[in-house]
């Protein structure tokens, strides 16, 4: 039976060339789109490197203080005393990893500006997190405690720096008018994973901010690492506790707000204590993107659908009349259309993959490379079957309903 | 085998009603062959389609190799047409996308069967009209005879009881439709079929066993 859908569906194809065209074109162009950006997605919510311990890490991305009375609301990244002294001082946790947010500093090698994006760091960073380390190795606690002006530094940056030279550990890079001394190099990690983007990385002990400032805002954020995944609960509650006791230290205020979630929570959390977390929006947001960009073509395959298949109204009255009832028939153009989107999809698949290396090559966004892996395409066949279904039940549940001596006579 | 009884057909539409069947009641015996006739416009296809449950009498019963069809629903209607009947058409109505083998396969496609079963069944019945070395071709690389024939294959293949042809000699030469009208009576001779045909053709309608003549939709005979 199949065998024979699969011959009809492919002459059916072959028979209206500009039609299938269009209807390809439709269908490879939207999963293009789809995939990359699956591509895209994927990689930013996935990808472990630097951190590869995320299911068993809580991230602290800000903190907000709201005033019901006054209606005001103020959110930033927390202070490094919030960190070091509310959340170190925490049980559960095994290490406390605290950097600040990157900031940028202009720079010359011989006569050429390079932008230089710092970041500030504990010692307990490095062990938190699973930087590759080209060379060299991270700063330790003592070197912190003795605010050591080193520097752990990206791939990039060294070849920005340094150009060719083969080892830079020992070497002075100057950032903000201040020498630092290289003591690693690391692999660099892509801007999209801001929390843990840098070209440098510098002890938290030589910043020029005020870092002992008693405050709740500042500039850091806090990643916790538990001992292990099913700790995470139990250090999640502990934090609940820390954070439902902490004093609001302003009268225009009445409550301090701050979480430690999962890395995605995190990356998109907006502070909003009651609306929409910033999860919960940004999966709506790409769910009725994803849905609209689809609603188009979709459409479109419907229009052409039922014309193609009103074409062959004799063929249908034909089927009808020699035993095939409209259950059938309906499941044989839901069929021959999922084979022209499953066509449409490997298409898409290597049109997605010329699109991800050449985004890959030009280094649109430097080292986020992107690659179709299994889930992207799942995903994709998940898009591809809706995008099947979506357009072409309804043509088929039109032209079962055709009476058969109509459909004879057409 | 066929028995219909007081059967009515009306078509409405906003402001005219048209009466294409008035009362016919009609008993076809097993293995008769049966030719209806009748000028153009009163309701011989009509009647026809009633017969093979394509359409649907505004009043009256059906009744087919003795079961009552008004309450089988679009499923149950669609195996009884598979199983029971076999249609043949005056413009043939073959699928020009398929192979010859693969349109006389097509009523099989909806019963349970091999592939090689249906290969096997296909290739007899276009052996028994005489073209089975046509199997791979096309239809539209067949002459009318040869499409109709084909036709008749794709309607005998199932083994129906029951042939229903409209106007199988329409579109073709006296010659031809001789040689469709041979194969006809053989089958309803040597296999037992029951045939019903609707004619334009007296000659034809000669050489089956009873005429029925309608005429504004009433039998006249």
């Amino acid at each position: 039976m199949l065998k024979n859908y699969f011959k009809i569906a492919i002459v059916v194809l072959r028979r209206r060339k500009f039609f299938t065209f269009i209807s390809l074109f439709g269908i490879s162009f939207t999963l293009t789109i789809l995939m990359v950006a699956t591509a895209f997605i994927d990689r930013i919510t996935t990808d472990a490197y630097p951190d590869a311990k995320r299911d068993r890490s809580l991230y602290i991305s800000g903190i907000s203080e709201v005033g019901y009375k006054t209606n005001w609301m103020r959110r930033s990244p927390t202070s490094f005393y919030f960190l070091d002294h509310y959340v170190r001082s925490m049980k559960t946790p095994v290490k406390v990893a605290i950097s600040s947010n990157s900031a940028s500093t202009n720079t010359y090698v011989n006569d050429k500006k390079i932008t230089i994006d710092y970041k500030y760091t504990n010692a307990a960073f490095w062990d938190v997190t699973d930087f590759k380390f080209i060379e060299g190795k991270p700063f330790n606690q003592q070197q912190v405690a003795n605010a050591e002006r080193v520097t752990v530094i990206s791939e990039d940056i060294k070849h920005e720096y340094f150009g060719d030279e083969p080892t830079v550990v020992g070497k002075y890079i100057e950032a903000d008018n201040v020498k630092y001394r290289v003591c690693g190099v690391v692999k660099s990690v892509p801007i999209t994973t801001y929390m843990l983007y840098s070209d440098i990385y510098l002890p938290y002990t030589v910043s020029k901010g005020n870092y002992k400032d008693k405050g709740y805002f500042g500039a850091y954020l806090g990643i916790l690492l538990a001992a292990n995944k099913a700790d995470v609960p139990k250090m999640q509650k502990e934090f609940d506790q820390i954070a439902k006791r902490l004093p609001v230290d302003s009268k225009d205020y009445d409550k301090v707000i701050v979480k430690a979630e999962s890395y995605m929570a995190a990356y998109l959390s907006n502070g909003n204590e009651k609306g929409l977390s910033g999860l919960t929006l940004a999966t709506i947001i790409i769910g009725v993107f994803a849905f609209l960009f689809m609603l188009l073509p979709t459409l479109n395959l419907i229009n052409i659908n039922i014309t193609r298949i009103m074409e062959r109204s004799s063929e249908i009255g034909v089927r009808k009349a020699f035993g095939a009832s409209s259950v059938t028939l309906v499941y044989q153009f839901i069929v021959e259309n999922l084979i022209l989107t499953v066509i449409g999809a490997v298409i898409a698949v290597v049109l997605s993959l010329i699109i991800i290396h050449f985004i890959n090559s030009a280094n649109l966004v430097a080292n986020l490379n992107l690659s179709i892996n299994i889930s992207v395409l799942f995903y994709a066949l998940i898009t591809c079957v809706l995008f099947g279904l979506l357009s072409g039940v309804y043509p088929a549940w039109r032209m079962s309903k055709l009476n058969v001596v109509t459909a004879l006579k057409a | 085998m066929i028995s219909l009884q007081n059967i009515e057909k009306v078509y409405r539409t906003t402001n005219i009603e048209t009466l294409a069947l008035n009362n016919i009641s009609l008993n076809i015996a097993k293995g008769e062959f049966l030719s209806i006739m009748g000028p153009s416009g009163c309701g011989k296809s009509t009647l026809l389609n009633i017969m093979g449950l394509l359409d649907a009498p505004s009043k009256g019963h059906i009744k087919i190799a003795d079961q009552t069809t008004d309450k089988l629903n679009d499923k149950q209607l669609a195996k009884f047409r598979n199983q029971k009947l076999g249609f043949i058409f005056q413009s043939y109505h073959l699928i020009n996308d398929l192979q010859v083998i693969d349109n006389v396969e097509l009523p099989l496609l909806y019963r349970d069967s091999t592939a090689k079963e249906r290969r096997q069944l296909a290739s007899e019945a276009l052996e028994k009209v005489g073209l089975s070395n046509r199997m791979k071709h096309f239809p539209n690389q067949l002459s009318g005879g040869q499409r109709q024939r084909v036709a008749i294959a794709r309607a005998i293949v199932g083994r129906p009881e029951i042939i229903l042809a409209d106007e199988p000699t329409g579109n073709l030469d006296s010659a031809m439709g001789n040689e469709i009208m041979d194969i006809l009576i053989n089958l309803n001779k040597n296999d037992g079929t029951t045939i019903v045909m609707v004619t334009h053709d007296e000659h034809m309608a000669q050489k089956t066993h009873r005429l029925v003549r309608l005429f504004d939709g009433s039998q006249v005979l």
